[in-house]
Formats: C-alpha cells, sequence, structure tokens
C-alpha cells in the first residue's frame, strides 16, 4: 500500500507525452507500431504466396488469422494496465492447470501433445504461457524494490520453471525456450545483478552434460547433432538444412525472382511456408529482400522498446522490453536456425510463417505494447 | 526503509532499466549483424556453390533407351517387333515396405507368385541405384487406371510405357533370330564405361541368336535429356534434348515360308534343317527341333518354365542347326569321289566288286557294306554313288589315303566353323594324322579312313557345314560364308566369297550326273523325293550310326532304343541344270535319308522354287515375286 502511495505522488511524467492525447490515443493505438506492422503483415502475406507454391488456399487462411490477430491485438489494447496487472496471476494459474491437462488429455502428432481439443475447437496452451509468463513476472517485481533481491529472484524463476517444465514434457522445446525466455528477459530488465547472471550461465554450460544425457529425447538431440554436421546425414536429419541452405545461398544478392526459386517450388526446401519461409524469402529475393525484412524487424524493435522507456511504470516497462525482446528471440532463433547457425527448435517466423496460433499470441503481445504505449496520464491522483 | 531511500530507489530503478534497454539495444544490433553477416555469407560468399547445389537437385539427366532395330525376313515380314507394354516397377530406394506395397499393388493388380519370384530374382541382381526393377509386364488398361487413382499413396511404384521386344512367329525363328532378356550381372560386370553409357536405360540385350551377333547395331544410340524434377523425383518439364538413334533395321536372307517348310517338315522329331542360296551364300532357312518360343525371355522367364525347357532330354534350346556335330555318314561320298577323280585314284569308269564288305590286306576284319549281299561284280562311281555302295569308297579312300582325303574336305568347309553370324557355331571335325595324334596321342590307321570314307568314326560335321559343302558343290567349288543377314538399314551386305577352288569340270559334270541319280535314277537312293517334282534335283542320302555295330553283328532297329537308332540325313541341290538351293538335312534316330530326311528337303526346294499355285517360278517371276512381296510387306 506504501508502494501504492508512492507510485501516486510520483512526479509526472515528462510532458511531451501529452502531445499524444487525441483519437489515436483514445483508441489505444500506437500508430508508428501499427504502420510497421501492417507493414511485415503485407510482407508476410507476399512472401507466403510464393512459399506455398502460388496457392492462394494458405493465404487466404493467413488473411482470416491477421483479421483474428488484429482485434486480438486491438482488444487487448483495450485493457487497463491496473487490470493486467491484477489478473496475472489467474491467467497465469488457469495456462497451468491447461498445460497439466494437456499431458493427461492432449492430442498431437509425432510424438508429441500440444493441443487441447474442446468441442471441436484446438488449441494449444502453452502459446498463451508465453504471454502469461512475462505478465505475473512483470507484475511481481513490479511490486518489488529493484533490481531485484535474491529471494525474490528465486521465486520468479520457480514461476518460470514450472511452466516451462510442463512444456518441456509434451515435448516441445522449442515453445519451452520461448516461454522461459520471456520470463528471463523479463527478468533481466528488471535489473538481475550481473553477478546472478555471470553464474547463472556458468551453471547453464555446467549442467549441459547432464541435459544432453537425460533430458533431451532422440530427435532433439539428433536436430541439435545436425547442427554440427548436417552433411553427414544429408538425406535424413541434414536434409532440411542442406536444402535451405543451398535456398538461401542461390538467392544470391537479389534473388531468383518471386515464385521462381527452385527450391521452394520444386518442394525441396521442407516446411517451406511454415519454420523455412526465409529461406523461400532468400532464393527469390535475395540477400535484398532479408535485409528488408530485417529492418522491418528492427524497427518493431526498436519501436517497442522506446514504448518501454517511456512508460510510467516498473511494469509496464518490464512487460514492454520483456515482450518486444522475446519477439526478438523469435525472430533470432527462426532466422538463425533456417541458416544453419542454430539448432532446428520449430520456432516459426514472426508474422510471416503460416499458422495461426503463433500470430495471435504474438499481436497480443503488440495489443499490451499499445496498451502500455497510450496509457492515459494520470495526473494528480 | 525510509521515504527518502525510496525516492532515490525510483531514479536507479529508472536507470537501471535504461541501462538494461541499452545493453539489450546493443545485443539485438550485434545479433542482427550476425544473421545478416551469416546470409551476406551464404548468399554472396558461397552463391556459386548454392547454385550449384540448388541446380544439382533440379536438373537430372535423363538417359532415353533407342528403340531396338526391327528384323525382317527376306520378304518383309516382321521377325522381331518392339511393342508397346505398360510395366509396373518398383524404385526399391523410393519405397519404404517393400512387403507392405506388394500387398497393396496386389490389391490393385493382378500378381501372380511367378511375377513376385521373378521380382525378387531381379532384386537381388544387380543394378544401377535407383533404377526400376519391373515387377509386372503387360498391364491392362484397367489396371493402369486403378493404379493411377492410388498413386499419392504408392511411393516409389511407376507404371512406364516400354517397347518390348515381341518375336510374332513364336519358335519358328528362335534359334535364328534369338532372343533378348534382362542385362545380367555377368554382363555388367564385362561392360566397359562406355557401354555402360550406351546402355543407360537400355534394360534388354541380345541374349542368342542374331539378336546377340548383332547386338551393337540392333541396340541404337541412347539420347539424353535433361529434366527438372521436384524432390519427389517427378519430371515437371524437359529442358533439353537430345533424341536416342534407333537401332538398325536387319533384313534377312530367311524367308518365313521356307523356314516354316522346314520347321514343319520336322515337327515331332529332333533335327535341323538348313537351307542355303547358292548365289549368296544367304541362308534361306535355318530350322532346329524342338524349338521354344523366344517371347518367355523377353521379360524373365518363371523358373518352372526354364527348368522345363532345360532339362528336357530333347533340348529344345540346343541349337542343332550350328551347334549339333553329326556324322555327315554317306553325305560325303560324292566329295570324295570328286577328291578321287581331282587326284586321278579313280577315273569315273574304274568298277569294284561288292561281296558285301571290304577287307584290308592281310587283315581280319571285314569293313560291311550297309546291303548285305552287296551292290554286284560292277560297282561303277555312279552307281557307288547313287545306291551309295559303302564297299566301293573303302577301297576308294584306302587307295587315296587320309592326308589327300583331310586337304579335300578342307576346300569344302569341314572341320571348321562357317563363321555364320550367329555366336556358338561348332566347327565340327574333319580328321587328319596330325588330329589323330593330337588329340588320342596314336597313329593314323588304315581303318581310320575306312571311317571317314563314310562319313562315320572322327568325322563330324553340323548341319550347317553340310548345306555349306553341298552349296559349294553346286557352285562347282566357289565358297561362299554362309550369311544370315541380307541388309542393313537398306545396305546390301555383299556375298563373301571364301574360297574359289578349282576343279576340272568334267569332273563336276561326273558328280552332278551321279548325285541326280539318287534322285532320279532307277535305282536310286533317293528316288522317292522325285514323283511330281517340277524340276529336277541332286543329292545324296546318309544314314549314320549313333552306336556302335560290332564286327558281324547286324542293325535291328526293333533291338535298339528309340535314342539309339540311326540319324538320317539328307544334302541336295536343286534345281539340277541351274541349281539355286542348297539344302541339309539331319534328323536325329530318323533311321533312313531316303525316307526320312530326302523328303523334307523337297518340301524346302518346293517352297523356294515353286510358286503358290505350284507352279515352277522362272528366274524373272521369283524376282518380280520377291520385289512385289518386299514392297507389299514393307508398306
Amino acid at each position: 500500500m506504501n508502494q501504492q502511495d508512492f507510485i501516486r505522488r510520483m512526479p509526472e511524467a515528462s510532458s511531451h507525452l501529452r502531445r499524444q492525447d487525441g483519437m489515436w490515443q483514445k483508441l489505444h493505438i500506437d500508430v508508428p507500431l501499427l504502420i510497421l506492422l501492417l507493414a511485415l503483415t503485407a510482407f508476410g502475406l507476399f512472401v507466403l504466396y510464393s512459399a506455398s507454391g502460388g496457392d492462394g488456399h494458405y493465404v487466404r487462411r493467413q488473411g482470416v488469422f491477421f483479421i483474428l490477430s488484429y482485434i486480438a491485438m486491438f482488444s487487448l489494447a483495450q485493457v487497463p494496465l491496473a487490470m493486467m496487472q491484477r489478473w496475472a496471476p489467474w491467467f497465469y494459474g488457469w495456462g497451468l492447470i491447461l498445460l497439466v491437462l494437456v499431458l493427461v488429455m492432449g492430442t498431437g502428432a509425432k510424438g508429441a501433445q500440444r493441443w487441447l481439443e474442446i468441442g471441436g475447437f484446438r488449441f494449444q496452451p502453452s502459446e498463451a504461457l508465453k504471454l502469461a509468463v512475462p505478465l505475473l513476472i512483470a507484475s511481481y517485481f513490479s511490486q518489488r524494490m529493484l533490481p531485484p533481491a535474491f529471494k525474490h529472484v528465486f521465486w520468479a524463476l520457480i514461476l518460470i520453471t514450472l511452466p516451462t517444465l510442463l512444456i518441456v514434457k509434451q515435448p516441445d522445446l522449442g515453445t519451452s525456450l520461448l516461454v522461459a525466455t520471456s520470463g528471463l528477459l523479463v527478468l533481466f530488465f528488471a535489473g538481475l545483478r550481473w553477478r546472478y547472471i555471470v553464474s547463472a550461465a556458468a551453471l547453464v554450460i555446467g549442467s549441459a552434460w547432464p541435459m544432453w544425457h537425460w533430458g533431451l529425447h532422440g530427435y532433439q538431440k539428433q536436430r541439435i547433432m545436425t547442427l554440427f554436421n548436417p552433411e553427414a546425414d544429408p538425406y535424413g536429419a541434414g536434409w532440411n538444412i542442406k536444402q535451405s541452405k543451398a535456398a538461401i545461398g542461390s538467392g544470391g544478392w537479389d534473388g531468383k525472382g518471386w515464385l521462381q526459386g527452385t527450391q521452394s517450388q520444386l518442394d525441396f526446401l521442407p516446411e517451406s511456408h511454415t519454420d523455412f519461409i526465409i529461406a523461400v524469402l532468400s532464393e527469390e529475393m535475395g540477400l535484398m529482400g532479408v535485409l528488408a525484412l530485417m529492418g522491418l524487424y528492427l524497427l518493431i524493435i526498436a519501436r517497442g522498446l522506446i514504448i518501454a522507456l517511456k512508460a510510467q511504470h516498473s511494469f509496464g516497462r518490464l512487460l514492454a522490453a520483456g515482450i518486444t525482446l522475446t519477439f526478438f528471440v523469435y525472430i533470432f532463433v527462426n532466422i538463425g536456425m533456417v541458416s544453419g547457425m542454430l539448432p532446428v527448435v520449430g520456432v516459426p517466423l514472426p508474422l510471416v510463417s503460416h499458422g495461426g496460433t503463433a500470430l495471435i499470441t504474438l499481436m497480443a503481445g503488440f495489443g499490451i505494447l499499445m496498451a502500455i504505449s497510450t496509457e492515459p496520464k494520470k495526473v494528480g491522483l | 526503509m525510509s521515504e527518502n531511500h525510496r525516492i532515490q530507489d525510483h531514479h536507479y530503478e529508472a536507470r537501471i532499466f535504461m541501462h538494461r534497454v541499452l545493453v539489450a539495444a546493443v545485443v539485438v544490433l550485434g545479433l542482427l549483424g550476425m544473421l545478416a553477416a551469416r546470409y551476406y555469407n551464404l548468399t554472396i560468399t558461397h552463391h556459386d556453390l548454392y547454385v550449384t547445389e540448388s541446380e544439382k537437385n533440379r536438373v537430372h539427366v535423363q538417359s532415353i533407351a533407342p528403340t531396338r532395330g526391327l528384323i525382317y525376313d527376306r520378304k518383309g515380314r516382321l521377325l522381331a517387333d518392339n511393342r508397346p507394354s505398360y510395366t509396373l516397377s518398383l524404385i526399391i530406394e523410393r519405397v519404404e515396405n517393400i512387403d507392405e506395397i506388394l500387398v497393396q499393388l496386389r490389391q490393385l493388380v493382378k500378381i501372380s507368385d511367378v511375377d513376385v519370384e521373378r521380382f525378387s530374382r531381379a532384386r537381388r541382381k544387380g543394378r544401377r541405384p535407383y533404377e526400376a526393377v519391373p515387377l509386372r509386364y503387360r498391364l491392362s488398361e484397367d489396371e493402369i487406371a486403378r493404379l493411377a487413382v492410388n498413386e499419392y499413396r504408392l511411393e516409389g511404384v511407376e507404371v512406364e510405357a516400354q517397347l518390348i521386344r515381341f518375336y510374332p512367329y513364336g519358335e519358328l525363328f528362335a534359334h535364328a533370330v534369338g532372343y533378348v532378356g534382362s542385362i545380367n550381372q555377368r554382363e555388367l560386370d564385362v561392360m566397359t564405361e562406355e557401354d555402360m553409357h550406351d546402355y543407360a536405360s537400355t534394360r534388354s540385350i541380345g541374349k542368342v541368336g542374331l539378336e546377340s551377333h548383332y547386338e551393337r547395331k540392333l541396340l541404337g544410340e541412347v539420347g539424353y535429356q535433361n529434366v527438372e524434377t521436384n524432390a519427389r523425383g517427378r519430371v515437371l518439364r524437359v529442358l533439353e534434348r537430345k533424341d536416342p538413334i534407333p537401332g538398325k533395321t536387319l533384313q534377312l536372307h530367311l524367308d518365313t515360308d521356307l523356314q516354316d517348310a522346314a520347321h514343319s517338315a520336322l515337327s515331332g522329331r529332333r533335327g535341323s534343317v538348313v537351307a542355303i542360296e547358292i548365289a549368296t551364300g544367304g541362308v534361306l532357312a535355318l530350322a532346329s527341333t524342338p524349338s521354344f518360343n523366344p517371347n518367355l525371355f523377353v521379360t524373365g522367364i518363371s523358373h518352372k518354365d526354364y527348368n522345363a525347357l532345360n532339362t528336357s532330354l530333347d533340348k529344345p534350346m540346343y541349337n542343332r542347326a550350328i551347334q549339333g556335330q553329326y556324322p555327315p555318314a554317306s553325305t560325303v561320298k560324292p566329295m570324295l569321289a570328286l577328291a578321287a577323280l581331282h587326284y586321278g585314284v579313280n577315273d569315273e569308269k574304274r568298277s569294284i566288286r561288292d561281296p558285301g564288305f571290304f577287307q584290308l590286306k592281310g587283315h581280319e576284319r571285314k569293313y560291311r557294306d550297309w546291303k548285305k549281299r552287296g551292290h554286284g561284280n560292277q560297282v561303277d562311281m555312279k552307281q557307288a554313288i547313287s545306291e551309295s555302295c559303302d564297299t566301293y569308297f573303302y577301297d576308294l579312300a584306302h587307295r587315296m589315303g587320309i592326308d589327300r582325303i583331310h586337304d579335300f574336305g578342307l576346300h569344302f568347309g569341314l572341320g571348321a566353323r562357317t563363321d555364320i553370324d550367329i555366336p556358338n557355331e561348332n566347327g565340327g571335325n574333319w580328321p587328319s594324322k596330325a588330329w589323330k595324334n593330337g588329340r588320342h596321342g596314336l597313329p593314323w590307321f588304315p581303318g581310320d579312313s575306312l571311317n571317314v570314307s563314310i562319313g562315320q568314326g572322327f568325322t563330324q560335321a553340323t548341319p550347317l557345314q553340310l548345306a555349306e559343302m553341298t552349296a559349294t558343290i553346286a557352285a562347282r567349288g566357289v565358297r561362299k560364308k554362309p550369311m544370315l543377314v541380307r541388309t542393313i538399314d537398306g545396305e546390301v551386305q555383299s556375298p563373301v566369297e571364301v574360297e574359289r577352288f578349282n576343279v576340272s569340270s568334267r569332273h563336276w559334270d561326273i558328280i552332278f550326273d551321279a548325285m541326280r541319280e539318287v534322285v532320279h535314277g532307277r535305282r536310286g537312293t533317293g528316288q522317292r523325293i522325285r514323283r511330281g517334282a517340277k524340276y529336277e534335283m541332286a543329292g545324296k542320302t546318309g544314314t549314320a550310326q549313333v552306336v556302335g555295330i560290332k564286327q558281324d553283328e547286324e542293325y535291328d532297329a526293333s533291338k535298339l532304343n528309340a535314342r539309339h537308332l540311326d540319324h538320317a540325313l539328307f544334302i541336295g541341290f536343286a534345281p539340277y541344270d541351274n541349281p539355286k538351293i542348297a539344302v541339309a538335312v539331319v534328323v536325329e534316330n530318323g533311321e533312313h535319308g531316303s525316307s526320312t530326311a530326302a523328303p523334307m528337303a523337297r518340301k524346302v526346294f518346293d517352297a523356294y522354287l515353286l510358286d503358290e499355285k505350284g507352279k515352277l517360278l522362272s528366274d524373272a517371276a521369283q524376282d518380280d515375286l520377291f520385289a512385289a512381296q518386299l514392297a507389299e510387306n514393307e508398306l
């Protein structure tokens, strides 16, 4: 309660924020972010059309997903930050229950249980945790002194680990990694002391060996092994990487032309419309296209960080920075894995890869960013 | 903590956060830079490498099998054809579970156990990677449709249209034309790199007969196309193409009418008939019975069929015409009589007394004549030939000696392969002193010469050699190489004259006259074939012993096993005054040359010399008919 008092008495934030007051502010829309997202969406559909072999079906489906995801974004942008903060623990709690349900009665493919089916409607609860975890951690730290004390760091880590382990168990290495990352990034922005970070890094490296032996599934190990030597098994495990590298590299500076990529159009490139879509972009539009996409991403990240810096409260600040950097992690892991720099862990390229669930989660995240960016000034309370 | 501290903490927090965002921004820029560098490395630095790799994925060189050359008989009738056939094949490398796919396929098309057995054998045999292994040949339209509908769940299953060799006349030409079959491991092993290239997509190769001898001519030249394929190996389009060049067309001297006449005459018997066109050495008929259906071998013969052929006592796959070596028996007599005239050992008027046997001076052993009581007190050369008097020739050979007999026989092609244009020919044996010494380590005994004089003992010849000898006699010493192929891609293969042997024409006349007497004489051994003949023939019968008959023992057919009965032989040419065709007939265990072999020769003569209505063809009419038939068939 003391803290609340303290916040209320905070000196007014810099005056330039007032200039944003207007229609967009009332609609809770951050215009620069919206423009960037629309540009990225259009670009993504354009690439997807080619990646799915000129099949309008995927593009129409993705279009529907985009509409749904924009609706989700605008809806979330209307939610007051205080409410998000209050509901964060509940949101998190439901998420955990659903994750347990997935393990008990989930469905899925390739030996993994990731989906829940309720009344013919199928969804992936682990996606929700990508938002629930940073929400909870940000909410947790916004009520505590920063930089966080060891005790609080400890509890935060427990809160992050619980869903992560449940998702690993499905098993879904890619998503669990992103969920953990989304929580840890908030921890980082909360000012986690460097000495903790360094010792944690040492611990991770130290535990890599036992993890390798007991923690990973055969197919996950194989994916990692493949990374280091994809040529050893070019027709089996290394096929994806071999083909995606050939696609990327053969694009050159300006690419083979839209719909002209032989690797992607002739099906040599697997998962070309989902995880490996950037290889299609590189093959058909060359390095130029890749750099343009990276530029768009960079602008979105920059906008996200600016929103974080301008946020009035520590909750918004931590959440905005956490969401933005999680978005970056997506980008980095996907682009890195497709080019053979990182293990193939099954992370889609945000807003470009085909797929509804990940898209809605991401756009919901941007909805939260907009809510933070357009939060009304609480002046003189 | 005091209020004061908290306020300180807030600024501190903001500063920490600002600092963290800065760190994050730097990390983001750094990592994006790394990604950009990585993509630069792939797209720019190693561009060429990956272009090559993606092109290798996409573009495949496919070889296109050339169409095998066709084989026609002399009148343009097709003997070896290529027929389109739809074959169901599996690409083993692309099939996940062979047994499973076999079960699936069995629900769609009829697959017999024989098909599966043949498929398993083909699978085990050496083959090139990703080469389709045929499972079922000759799919029906229905089956093709059913496979097409289910194509999506049959990974690695292919239906391809290919041309399959077909022999419309079946067993009639099996020994002459031969057959093709799948390329086997042994054949692959001896292939050079160049051969491998030539056979890049050809599945079959000539195994025997003309198909084998003219393999390279019939094969044609392989074509190529660069095709764009997708990841599943499906061809999407052809980028570049070099058409294959079809194999050359062979036109044979063989005449289906004569071949059929010979084959039918032999039917039910083991034996061979060979007919040669005297003017060219062209082989008009080359029959060997029993025969077999060459079409069985084209797509891979089943174990059962193969065993049946292979274990049959009648040896249907044995080409008796060129491989069967038989005692020529009395068919060598005209040639020996000519030798005697040529060397001045006998003149035609010299006669002997024939008591039914011959005895060497100071020897007990009696060399018997086939006629127990002999041929009379005054047997001259003409009678000796027309009645086939053994005693006369014992005497003649004894006085001539083996060296001269041997030398003379060589001029008629005895003891050497004729080099006919089909493989696996045997050369028979025409013995000499040197040969006997080398082979048996024994000196030549006078009795050996007596055996040679009646074409027995060490003497052996193939039906083809006998036909060549006959043709050489009919051409008065001009020996031509027997050839089956008349033209290659329309280009006439000129006859090959092996030798032109000079013997006085008076001597030829004597032998011709004696051989005519065999058929047309009152007591000639071959007289029964002259009935109804529209032309005159010359010939010689022969009856070859299969088992040795002991001294003083008589040949009694009823006591002998059927396979120990004498072989029946006949050689002859016609028309007598203008010889065009020479024929040799050997019928295993046919007993009598006169009654079994000679009538077969007559049928072949008729088929060659008479028209459809049984009228004798003039030379001009024969040429016209030939041209007309050729034109009709090739249209």
